[in-house]
């Protein structure tokens, strides 16, 4: 049988975001608050 | 394992009303299958990570202020997010391209900072301070001739017609005004090199 010489292609097996991302953007969640006022919406961003 | 029974939908609704643990769930459901589609785009860690947190962002903002209305689609609205950004920072690498340092190329070989640091700028400021004081010691003849040519940066001509005297003796003048100086230099064994 022929031998295949193709290199295997690089496997990435941790494809996933690094935790402070997810901590950032849980926090950045917690601390963006919405303000409602006659019809008009705000961004506040509390830390 | 229990979150994993509850729908998108559900999660959605839930972050919506200010159940923040809900938006966990919801990143951690998704964040591989998001983060892959953006790698296979971008092939760089660092601009995946970017990018990646740029769609949670707008995820995040898009729903708290409540114009979120594709109800039972968030994963496919999430990568529809993703993917605009990708096309975005490819958009903005187009018009202004970046030069990555990482090959054997190194663009610092040709780029430098040519201003001074401070020890350098200091050392400068010493050596001129000296020199000056050296062309103090100078016959005034020659010192004037040397000063009109260094620092007031005129031409041999003009310094003949200031001082009244030939072109060739305002020359003579200056080649003796450094001679002089290289000597004084030689033999006090100062060092005049930053």
């Amino acid at each position: 049988m022929a031998k295949l010489y193709s290199e295997c292609p690089q496997k990435k097996n941790n494809l996933t975001p690094k935790e402070e991302t997810i901590d950032f953007l849980l926090n950045y969640s917690k601390a963006l608050s919405v303000i409602h006022c006659n019809k008009l919406k705000f961004e506040a961003l509390l830390n | 394992m229990r979150h994993e029974l509850i729908t998108d939908a559900v999660l959605v609704k839930n972050y919506i009303d200010g159940d923040e643990s809900s938006l966990s769930v919801l990143i951690h459901r998704h964040k591989q299958k998001i983060y892959s589609f953006i790698y296979s785009k971008v092939f760089d860690r660092d601009v995946t990570e970017d990018v990646f947190q740029d769609t949670f962002i707008k995820v995040i903002k898009t729903l708290k202020l409540g114009k979120y209305n594709e109800e039972g689609k968030f994963l496919p609205w999430v990568m529809r997010i993703a993917h605009n950004l990708v096309i975005d920072y490819f958009r903005k690498n187009n018009r202004m391209p970046k030069f990555d340092n990482s090959g054997e190329f190194s663009i610092f070989s040709v780029l430098g900072d040519q201003a001074l640091n401070a020890e350098k700028q200091l050392i400068k400021d010493q050596v001129e301070c000296d020199l000056r004081r050296l062309i103090e010691e100078l016959p005034e003849d020659q010192k004037d001739v040397l000063v009109m040519r260094m620092y007031q940066d005129m031409s041999f001509k003009e310094i003949s017609e200031r001082t009244g005297v030939s072109i060739n003796t305002a020359l003579g003048r200056m080649r003796y005004a450094l001679i002089n100086l290289r000597k004084v230099i030689d033999k006090n064994n100062i060092i005049l090199t930053n």
